[in-house]
Parts: structure tokens; sequence; C-alpha cells
């Protein structure tokens, strides 16, 4: 018997090898579905246009170049104006910027007050403001545009980084105040025995574990205000507009002939940004997910 | 060291109210455990203590200020908290030193008071590590070297040992008692498990439904509790609670033990402390300590407290010194502490003396103990 023990410890049974060969054959069958629309675009982008129109879609380049990633965003036009989507993929980044820093700040300081220092009424407020997270874009389209109107920025970048700002909130806040449950009530007990107070509670032994979750946060909203379409359409002036709906305007510009190479290098250009941040902390975002999901 | 004062204080979350008129005068440098079932508001109480919830009314005086509202960093408290709540993010020696910092305290003092500390709690080669490389019993002592660094007029302990395993425990329990020895400092300590209490405190206060029980020594609410909570809560294995009904025989007034369906034993009590005359004919709980009942006792020959009965042998709990023997009195079970070597097997019949000199009788409606004699 002892023999027969050893035989099975280390050898798998045919019905696991079975098993491990199904998990990978979907694994790879997603992951081939997935990635065929981006090779797609890939390949278009570095193909002529002769090559597109006589090629299969799938097809390699005959012959390489990347004359449309240049025009894409040197001299592209979007209406009227052929510059390319390099101004607006900065004007993108002057709106995402400053709109994730503070939408993040805010969101992690309310966080810590709904799950630390509660008050009479905090746990309404909170709830007010989660309900935050259930509004459709399309319904403050118009009291926004007013708003901003009244507040004189309307059609400015600090503007549109406004509304990215309010609109993240019920997010960023509901983000960092589940984080914030799972650290011990009695760690804030015993720093407010020790003298520190809110601030200082905050800086000294909050933020120092925050790391997994501000990077959820930071990717989270990157994402969703680069990517935005809707706001930056409605609230952007012709000078203002983020790289998003420049795409689209380039897309929709026809002067005579449709130049997919070019429409697929800017659609790839916009979004570059979006796709290298979780190239680069995809990992911390999976940590910061599950983390709290366990004690320690 | 400071004394504290606790006068008549009232909490309530929401409608119901937790602590229901507690006061507590606890002298400079005692050593006072408040012990009970969980939910019974003795956590809330030492929170009330350390000013991270405010009473609803009454007063807290610690030393000669009463610190009503006063914060909990300016009560010159320190608290060591169940879960230990040591900073994740910071290494020991940062542990230890946050308190001073706060407090603005000049870095060579904080160096001395960090290094006295880890020596006393013999840490000091734990300093740069993190919380997360220390085992459980490290956690406790940084916890405790973060509350002494401080100096405090009074400690607060807040279930400090439950986390740690048995073995542990008890040998913390040890350090601790030493620990208050040594630098004699008042402390409050919080538990649920009334061995800690017993073995650690120069008076117990005994909490339920937010109202203090008793608070006396430890001594006292072992052989003297004051109600029948009080008596089944303090000792282990509990006091067995044997319903009867006190008669008149001959002349002697006593309680009838019927310990099988043909036997049953008349037990005269009868002390200078304690006289049931007016209660012949009434029901009444008879409190007994399982080492009360037991195969033999020293000089037992013409003690007139001791009597003997036959009762047959349920279940055997054999502890190493003794073995517990549970048996059936009055069709209640009852724990008698026996010698090993005389216990009985189940189903036969076992030869048990009573000594009566400490049975408590208590008031089965009022459940408070009846003949209130130190």
């Amino acid at each position: 018997m002892p023999g027969k023990m050893n035989v099975m410890v280390g050898e798998k049974s045919p019905g696991m090898i079975a098993g491990r060969i199904i998990v990978y054959t979907l694994s790879i069958l997603a992951a081939v579905y997935f990635l065929i629309p981006f090779f797609v675009m890939v390949m278009t982008s570095v193909k002529t246009l002769e090559d597109i129109k006589s090629g299969n879609l799938i097809s390699w380049p005959r012959e390489f170049t990347l004359d449309a990633w240049i025009k894409a965003w040197d001299s592209a036009c979007t209406g009227i104006n052929c510059e390319g989507v390099k101004g607006y993929f900065f004007n993108s980044i002057l709106m995402v910027v400053p709109s994730v820093a503070i939408s993040t700040i805010i969101g992690a300081v309310n966080g810590y007050v709904f799950s630390k220092w509660r008050f009479k009424g905090s746990e309404v407020l909170f709830t007010f403001l989660l309900l935050g997270c259930f509004i459709p874009f399309q319904i403050i389209l118009l009291p926004m545009s007013g708003m901003l109107g009244w507040l004189k920025i309307s059609q400015t970048i600090f503007g549109l980084a406004l509304v990215h700002i309010i609109y993240g909130l019920s997010f960023t806040s509901l983000f960092f105040r589940n984080y914030y449950v799972a650290i011990p009530d009695e760690i804030i007990k015993a720093a407010k025995i020790d003298g520190a107070g809110f601030f200082r509670i905050f800086w000294k032994c909050i933020l120092p574990v925050s790391a997994p979750i501000f990077m959820v946060v930071i990717i989270w909203q990157t994402t969703q205000i680069w990517n935005d379409f809707l706001f930056g359409v409605a609230f952007s002036g012709s000078e203002s507009q983020p790289v998003t709906v420049a795409l689209n305007n380039i897309v929709n510009t026809t002067t005579g002939v449709k130049e997919y190479n070019v429409d697929m290098a800017a659609a790839l250009i916009a979004g570059l940004p979006t796709l290298l941040v979780y190239i680069i902390s995809g990992k911390y975002f999976l940590r910061g997910l599950t983390a709290g999901a366990v004690k320690g | 060291m400071a004394s504290l004062t606790i006068t008549d204080i009232r909490k309530k979350f929401g409608s119901q109210e937790v602590l229901k008129g507690i006061s507590l005068s606890i002298n400079a440098s005692e050593f006072v455990v408040l012990v009970g079932p969980s939910g019974c508001g003795k956590s809330t109480l030492l929170n009330l203590i350390a000013g991270l919830e405010t009473i609803n009314s009454g007063e807290i005086k610690i030393g000669d200020d009463v610190v009503n509202d006063v914060q909990p960093k300016d009560r010159n408290i320190a608290m060591v908290f169940q879960s230990y709540a040591l900073y994740p993010n910071m290494n020991v020696e940062k542990n230890l030193s946050f308190g001073l910092e706060t407090r603005k305290v000049p870095r060579d003092e904080i160096k001395k008071t960090v290094d006295h500390v880890a020596n006393m709690l013999q840490i000091s080669e734990l300093l740069k590590r993190k919380p997360a490389e220390l085992s459980g019993g490290q956690r406790q002592r940084v916890a405790m070297g973060r509350a002494l660094a401080r100096d405090p007029a009074i400690f607060l302990f807040d279930e400090p040992l439950s986390n740690l395993d048995a073995k542990l425990r008890v040998d913390m329990r040890t350090e601790i008692k030493m620990l208050h020895q040594r630098i004699k400092t008042t402390i409050v300590y919080v538990t649920h498990d009334q061995i800690e209490a017993m073995t650690l405190a120069d008076r117990i206060a005994i909490m339920k439904d937010g109202v203090i029980q008793q608070f006396d020594t430890p001594q006292q609410v072992y052989d003297n509790p004051s109600n029948l909570f009080v008596a089944g809560f303090i000792g282990s294995p509990s006091m067995n609670f044997i319903p009867c009904t006190v008669i008149k025989q001959n002349e002697d007034t006593g309680v009838i033990f019927k310990t099988g369906e043909e036997t049953s034993f008349f037990i005269p009590i009868k002390r200078t402390d304690l006289s049931l005359t007016e209660w012949i004919d009434k029901d009444v709980i008879i409190g007994v300590r399982p080492e009360q009942i037991a195969s033999g006792f020293h000089l037992q020959e013409g003690n007139k407290q001791i009597h003997e009965i036959m009762c047959t042998v349920q279940v055997l709990e054999p502890t190493g010194p003794d073995t517990l023997v549970f048996v059936n009195i009055n069709d209640t079970k009852v724990t008698c502490r026996v010698n090993p070597l005389d216990a009985k097997q189940p189903g036969e019949n076992m030869k048990l003396m009573v000594d009566i000199s400490k049975v408590l009788v208590f008031d089965p409606d009022t459940k408070m103990r009846i003949g209130n004699v130190a």
C-alpha cells in the first residue's frame, strides 16, 4: 500500500489532466477572440491604403509603414482643422491628470470620514453619495451645462475636469470607504489616545497602508475619464476637445477617400494610455480589489 | 498613578441603555478587573473612562480632576487593545515612540524611554521589525510597551490576552501581574474570563446588563457572592445550584437531597452565620461548589458540618489532580470534585461527603443570597 501511495503522489489522474486541457483551451479561445479586433486594428494601421483595398482584413501588411500613425498624430483632419490628434491628446492629459488627482484625494478623505469618523447622519449622507454611482450621464447633461455657464467655465478644459471630479467622487469615496472599513477601528482609537488628531492619523496611520486602493482608484478614474466621450462632446469647445471626441471627428470627416489606416492609428493612439496603465499596474489593480477580503 | 472615581454614569446607544448607573471607586495603584459576559457593558465602560465615547450622565474623576469633557489624549491614560492595534506601517520602535512624538517630547528623551521600555519588556531585538513580522506574544508585548512608554496615570486593558493561545495567555497573565507589582500604576482591566479576573485583580467588579453586581476582592466574590449570577459566573467548574424546600425535621432545619427513586438524605443546615427558620416550607436554591462535595475531607471525623450521601455516578471527567463526577440531586445535574482514586464508574453508586460549612442559600425569586453575613 505505501508503494502505491507514493505512485499516486506527483502524478495527476486522467480526469485532472482532461480538466486542465479544457481550462487552457477555453482560456486561449477567449484570449484569441478578444485579441482579433486589436490585431486587425494594429495590422490595418501599418498598411498602405492600396494594401487595405486589395488585401484581406487579417492579412499581413505587404509593405510596413508608419505613415498613417504620423498622419493621425500630426495632420489628420477633424472637421476643417487638419492638425491631427496631438492637440486633443494633450487636452485629454490636461483634463485627466488634475481630475484624477483631485477626485482621488477627496475620495480618500471622504472614505476615511465615512469609515472612521462617523457622525450623526453620515450613513444617510453616504447613501446619497452612493446614488451618484447610479445616475446616468445623460440626466445631468442639461443642468451641468447650465451650471458651467453660470460659473463661466463652459467649453473649457477646466470645466470638463470639474464635471469629471464631481462625477467621480461617488465612486472614489465608495472605493476608499470600503477599503478603510477593513482597517480595525482600534488603531484609530489607539492613535487618538496617543494624542493624534484627524489629519495626523490620516497622514501617519491610514495613508501609508493605502497604496493598493490608490492604485485601484487611479486606474479606475484614469480609464473612466480618458475614455469618456459624452461629457467630452457635450461640454468641450472646439479648442478643448478631448482625444475621444477628436477621434470621432476624424473618423466622420470624409474628404473623398476613407483612410481606414489613419482611423485605426488614431484610435490606437487614443486608446494607448489606458492600455499602458493596465499593463503597468494591472497586478496592483487585482491585488487592490481583493485586498481587505482576507484579513492580515 | 492616580485614583479613579466613577459616579452614577449612564450610557445609551440609541434607545438602549447599556450602562445603568455605574459607580466605582478605584484607589491609586489598585488593579481592578471588570468582568462579565459579552454585552454586559464592560468594554463600553472602559471606552468611557478612556474618553473614546461620551457619557450621557454621571461623572468620571481621574485623581481630583473631573474628566467628563476632556479629550482622550489629555486624560493621561494609556490603553492596550484586544487586537493590539499596532500601527502596521511602523516598526516596533516607531510604534513605541508615536505617542511621544505626537506630544513633541524631545528626541533624546524619546530614545531613552523607548530603550527603557524595550528592555523592561525584552523586546530590544525587535525594535526594527514591523508588527506583521512578530508573533502574537511579541505583538502583545509591543502593545503593552506602547502604553508603558507614555507613563500614564491609569492603564486601561481591553481583553488584552484573548487573542493568545492558552499557554501563552497564562504566561502573559503572570507577566502583567509582575509588571503591575513593579510599576504600581492604577490598572483597569476588562476580561470575560473569570480565571483571569481572579488571578490578576486586587478587586473584581462583576457586571451584567449594564449594572455592577458586586465589587470586592477575589476571595470575597468567590466565598460570598451577593447573588446567583455572581455565584455562577465566578469559579470553574461552576457552582451547583440545587433547588430545595426548607423543612424542619426533629429540632433541625435543613433540606432534602434526593439522589434517586428510593434514596434521599436530610441535610441539616445549622450554622452560626446562617439561619433558615424563616424559610421553613419555602423554596430556596442551595449553592454548593464542586469542591464542597467530595469523596472525603481532611479531619472529617466528628465534624458536624459534613454529611454523607449516596449517589449514582452519571459521567466522569478526569482533570488530572481531581476527577469531576456528575450525579443527580433533586433532578439537577451536580458536579463533584473527588479524588481520582475514589471515583466510581458511571452507573455505580458512590458515597459522597457534603461540606455545608460554606454552602450558600439563595432566594429563587429575587436571586439574592439569603443571610448576608460576611
